[in-house]
């Protein structure tokens, strides 16, 4: 069981009050019908998988029930930062230094 | 007393006689034996059957890595448990304990053909032996392997006891209370730090408990552990003994499986029989120690072979003497002293074989003045005996050569290979290891988690090392929480540390091909079995170990990992770790399922939701029906009706006069703001904008790639608010949805989305005679087809209740969903009911709901879709927003797949025999000659009889079905192949007038 920190609630919970929701920073494309096929389907499919540091979403489903972004590593589970939506991407290297 | 008791020796109270019975003979051991001891001091050492070859076994081990002495164990009715492992249940009074994989007798077994047959059953047997001939499979082999498979047998009854489990946090858990355990709960504790300290066993004090001769900073080793004991009590250390950590997860979280109960005589009604507590601790240390290694030889499963390490235990902790004449056979140190303090107790040492020339001079001379004979640089080829080891086979071993064996009678034999440190935890977290060539040992490398690891654990041999280091885990695990801590150094006289060699098979003059050294005793696998599957190519120890099934039995190769390991390597000329060790996985020991469950059990398994109209129900008779996590009315059976009758009946009356369905379980979700309207244009296919308050319009729902997600009617309540039903599945994943393109993409829309589904009751009123019924109860509202026409919305009060109501139909009948507060539910019900009385009106269920809203076609998402089907396959074009120029999954409907001839589409079935009703989920072909494999070009998604129609009817997807109304295609049925005609999927009342009268 994962503790997460919630960045809106700022506090760090279990991991049965939050769900997780897929790869983070893959925006919806502003005019969908503008994309050409391979573009749509990039957007619908196409996810990084990586192993190490992975951007994502989850959400604070049994708390406040907002969408947060989350930076994870796929290897050890451990969660390197954890901030809001809409936030910037924020950068590996910087979340190495402050380990 | 047996002469296997030694008076005054162990923990035991020699004064407390216990009486148990082993495969219904009665026996008496003492108060603090476990059964294995209890057997012993008994003389018995044949305790089990091994699993594929039905040799005789006997106990190895004196803790829970024991592969052997498992045993069922019971306490009356439904109180059985297999596979319990004798060397950890505690001895209590009317203890029933029964041996395992035996026919008819433990000691006349007919399973042991399997023995003379082994050459049949060698690695990798699963995927050859069988292949051939091709029809044995299911006649012979299977039903075999059926009869012979499974260690002990499964309980035949509910398990009547109770389990529970409990969350906890502390500074620094401790896991294992032997002395590195001890000193650095300590440690910990002194620094100023919260600590449990875990404990597997029944008390505190590891190894020392079996070598009282250690005297540490002055007091003999039990003195000092209890003293100890009640320094831990003072400094708030909480100690949980009888507690097995059995798994380690992130962020510092440990699972351990309390065991509270099997020990007692009797168990006070109500007690938990385990609890499994989960316990998030801020720094972790593992001081678990080390298991000893067995030695690889021809015979060295006979009963009565046992580790030498587990024979000094049996001595010092519970007063039992293994034998009357014990050969000893090692490769390490730590045997020798084991030999002394056997022979010490009057147990005759017939000779100390030791493969190493080279032995610390002091054990030489030591065991020299006792006057046992010595048998330096020789190894052991062989055992003989038949129930119970009677000698040993000893060969010189001169310049890489074995020379000439003799024998030397014996009782038992007592081996050691060394031992390996217990880092099975340690794995779990995705520590690294690292192998450590001159101790033959992986050793804890690099750590994931905050964790220090101590004593025998990393591989540090004797007491003072242990201490020292325990201490000092402690103090960093304290220092790690920012307390500032010291890690006191122990003065130990009679230590005893040592060292080893390893090996994998032993040298043995015999041809290894026919050799039987067990390498994993649990499992039946072999040196021989091992070597095998290197020469078949296996590379990898992970191959080895499925092939083989090394390592793989309840145990996780405890024992044998690093003997096949060692093996492997040297079979295939690499380095073990570039052969590489199989992953530990939870739990450390075996585990009941009750722990796991807990409080999780019966009703409280899951949720059962209930609506506000279920008490009705379930005083009605209504035959249940789980829809996730509610329960549903299916059918409210009369009399001795069935359910295709209770159903036929509730049809005819929805068709004919009127029925009253719960529809409460619908999902419903509240959306509100000045954008709720440009929200539902972007969340749903249908347009909203133009639909006036007062006004119903059914939704559908996609998912961004263009497939049916949900769907459901919507009422427009007011401008600035939508009363949007969902699926009864599908509430929670819609409003998460939602959620997730308000809070994300569009958080600029002033929207507010709220669940309402439990705020809401909802009983469905439907057939010609519902206006009828409802015109009385309605003030507030004219419900004229004219003043109310189908697909209205409006407030008002029913039955002196403030209801909004809905007219649509889901039967095809004309119908009302009048919605009331949830507390208000049954009343409603009763007053519709009541007023519908006069009118013959029925309650109906689930099952004629489906069969109501199949006649006319209607779909239920989840069971005529499946997540590839369209709006388009489902027949739903109508529903789609053309103008609109966006909403959730518009763009993936010109996906080239989605866009392409030969789509599965919804349509209706109609079989030929119209008394055939298909299966649900049924292929359908074209030709049912065609040759296997034949072509599927869709399934059945929904059957069901119509009383209506007097006949079956089914829905289906269909290779571009819609253009081949009329013609004929073949579905399997049980009895054989049915022909069935495509037909439109709206069989009743097509042109839809009934719902508007
Ligand atoms: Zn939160």
């Amino acid at each position: 069981m994962l503790l997460i920190h919630c960045p809106y609630c700022d506090e760090t919970l279990p991991e049965s009050e939050f769900a997780y929701a897929g790869e983070a920073h893959i925006a919806r494309p502003a005019d969908p019908s503008a994309t050409t096929d391979e573009e749509w389907r990039d957007y619908l499919f196409i996810r990084s998988n990586v192993k190490g540091a992975h951007y994502e979403r989850w959400r604070h489903v049994h708390g406040c029930a907002r969408f947060f972004n989350a930076v994870r590593d796929t290897v050890s589970d451990r969660f390197l930062t954890t901030y809001p939506a809409g936030a910037p991407r924020p950068a590996l290297s910087d979340l190495e230094a402050s380990e | 007393m047996s002469r296997f008791r030694v008076t005054g020796k162990g923990r035991v109270d020699h004064h407390a006689p216990v009486r148990f019975t082993f495969d219904g003979k009665s026996f008496f051991g003492l108060r603090g034996d476990t059964l294995a001891s209890a057997l012993l001091a008994n003389g018995v050492h044949l305790v089990g059957r091994s699993f594929k070859y039905h040799r005789p076994r006997g106990i190895v081990t004196a803790g829970s890595e024991e592969p052997n002495a498992l045993v069922g164990t019971s306490r009356g009715r439904g109180r059985f448990e297999p596979n319990t492992r004798a060397t950890l249940q505690e001895l209590r009074s009317g203890l029933v304990a029964e041996s395992q994989n035996r026919l008819p007798s433990l000691k006349f077994d007919v399973g042991a053909i399997n023995d003379a047959l082994s050459p049949l059953f060698s690695a990798g047997f699963y995927y050859k032996t069988f292949m051939w001939p091709k029809g044995f499979w299911d006649k012979v082999y299977e039903p075999v392997i059926r009869a012979a498979a499974g260690l002990g047998r499964a309980p035949e009854t509910t398990d009547p006891d109770r389990y529970a489990s409990r969350h906890a946090h502390t500074d620094v858990l401790v896991i294992g209370a032997g002395p590195a355990g001890i000193a650095a709960a300590l440690a910990a504790a002194k620094a100023g730090a919260k600590v449990v300290l875990a404990e597997e066993t029944a008390e505190i004090g590891g190894a020392l408990l079996s070598d009282p001769e250690v005297v540490i900073d002055g007091a003999k080793a039990w003195n000092w552990i209890a003293a100890r004991a009640a320094d831990l009590a003072e400094s708030g250390v909480r100690v949980m003994t009888r507690t097995t950590a059995i798994g380690y997860y992130h962020q510092n979280m440990i699972g351990l499986a309390e065991r509270l109960t099997d020990h007692l005589d009797s168990v006070p009604e109500n007690a938990p029989r385990e609890r499994l507590w989960r316990i998030r601790a801020r720094h972790v240390v593992l001081a678990q120690g080390a298991i000893e290694k067995p030695l690889v030889f021809h015979g060295n499963d006979r009963p009565g072979v046992m580790l030498a390490g587990a024979a000094q235990t049996y001595l010092h902790r519970f007063g039992v003497r293994v034998g009357d004449s014990a050969a000893v056979v090692t490769s390490h140190d730590s045997a020798w002293h084991a030999a002394f303090d056997l022979q010490d107790a009057g147990t005759g040492i017939a000779v100390i074989v030791d493969t190493r020339t080279d032995v610390r001079e002091d054990l030489v001379a030591e065991a020299e003045r006792r006057g046992i004979r010595l048998r330096l640089g020789h190894t052991a080829t062989g055992t003989d005996g038949r129930l119970r080891v009677s000698a040993l086979r000893i060969n010189p071993l001169r310049d890489g050569s074995v020379g000439n064996g003799t024998k030397v009678f014996c009782d038992c034999v007592l081996m050691c290979g060394g031992w390996t440190p217990s880092l099975h935890l340690f794995s779990h977290t995705k520590g690294t290891l690292k192998w450590d060539a001159e101790n033959t040992a992986f050793l804890p490398d690099r750590k994931s988690e905050a964790v220090e690891i101590a004593g025998a654990g990393r591989g540090l041999w004797g007491y003072g090392a242990a201490l020292d280091d325990g201490a000092k885990a402690g103090a960093l695990a304290a220092e790690a929480l920012g307390l500032s801590a010291a890690a006191p150094t122990h003065d130990v006289r009679q230590d005893r540390p040592g060292t080893g060699t390893a090996h994998e098979e032993l040298p043995t003059d015999h041809d290894r091909g026919h050799t039987r050294a067990f390498v994993d005793f649990q499992n039946d696998v072999t040196a021989k079995d091992i070597r095998l599957a290197v020469r078949e190519g296996m590379r990898s120890i992970e191959h080895v170990k499925r092939y083989t099934t090394t390592g793989m039995a309840t145990d996780q190769g405890k024992l044998s990992n690093i003997n096949g390991l060692l093996i492997a390597s040297n079979a295939l000329g690499k380095e073990p770790p570039k052969v590489g060790l199989t992953t530990f996985r939870p739990p450390y020991t075996p585990t009941t399922f009750g722990t796991f469950a807990g409080y999780h059990r019966g009703a409280h398994f899951e949720v059962t939701r209930k609506t506000p109209i279920d008490s009705w129900a379930a005083e009605n008779g209504a035959v249940w029906e789980p829809v996730g996590q509610w329960r549903r009315a299916r059918y409210f059976p009369q009399g001795s009706e069935d359910m295709d009758d209770a159903v036929a009946r509730e049809c005819r009356a929805v068709r004919e006069g009127v029925g009253l369905f719960d529809a409460s379980t619908l999902g419903k979700i509240e959306v509100t703001g000045p954008d709720a309207a440009e929200f539902m244009n972007r969340m749903y296919t249908n347009p909203w904008t133009k639909l006036a308050p007062g006004k119903l319009r059914y939704g559908v729902l996609l998912g961004e790639d263009g497939f049916i997600r949900d769907d459901g009617v919507i009422g427009r309540i007011s401008d600035h608010r939508f009363h949007v039903t969902t699926t009864t599945g599908g509430a929670a994943r819609v409003l998460n949805m939602m959620e997730d393109y308000l809070q994300t993409e569009w958080p600029d829309l002033d929207v507010w989305l709220t669940s309402t589904t439990e705020q809401w009751a909802v009983a469905a009123l439907n057939g010609p005679k519902a206006r009828t019924v409802l015109d009385g109860l309605v003030e507030g509202l004219d419900i004229s087809n004219e003043a109310f026409p189908m697909m209205s919305v409006a407030d008002c009060t029913v039955a002196g209740i403030p209801a909004r109501l809905f007219r649509l139909s889901f039967t095809g009948e004309l119908g009302y969903e009048i919605n009331v507060p949830a507390r208000h539910g049954r009343a409603l019900w009763e007053a519709l009911m009541e007023a519908g009385k006069a009118h013959g009106i029925t309650p109906y269920g689930t099952e004629t709901m489906h069969v109501l809203r199949a006649e006319k076609g209607f779909i239920i998402v989840g069971q005529d879709t499946d997540g590839t089907v369209t709006p388009d396959d489902a027949g739903l074009d109508w529903a789609i927003g053309k103008a609109k120029p966006d909403f959730v999954g518009k763009r993936s409907l010109a996906r080239p797949d989605l866009v392409a001839q030969g789509r599965r589409q919804l349509v209706g079935l109609l079989t030929q025999d119209g008394k055939v009703r298909l299966d649900e989920g049924a292929q359908i072909v074209d030709d049912p000659n065609q040759p296997t494999p034949m072509k599927m070009i869709g399934h059945v998604t929904s059957s069901y009889h119509s009383a209506t129609l007097g006949r079956s009817i089914a829905m289906a997807v269909i290779e571009n079905g819609r253009a081949r109304m009329g013609e004929t295609v073949h579905v399997p049925t049980g009895k054989g192949v049915e022909a069935a005609v495509i037909a439109s999927a709206v069989f009743y009342d097509p042109e839809g007038g009934r719902a508007k009268l």
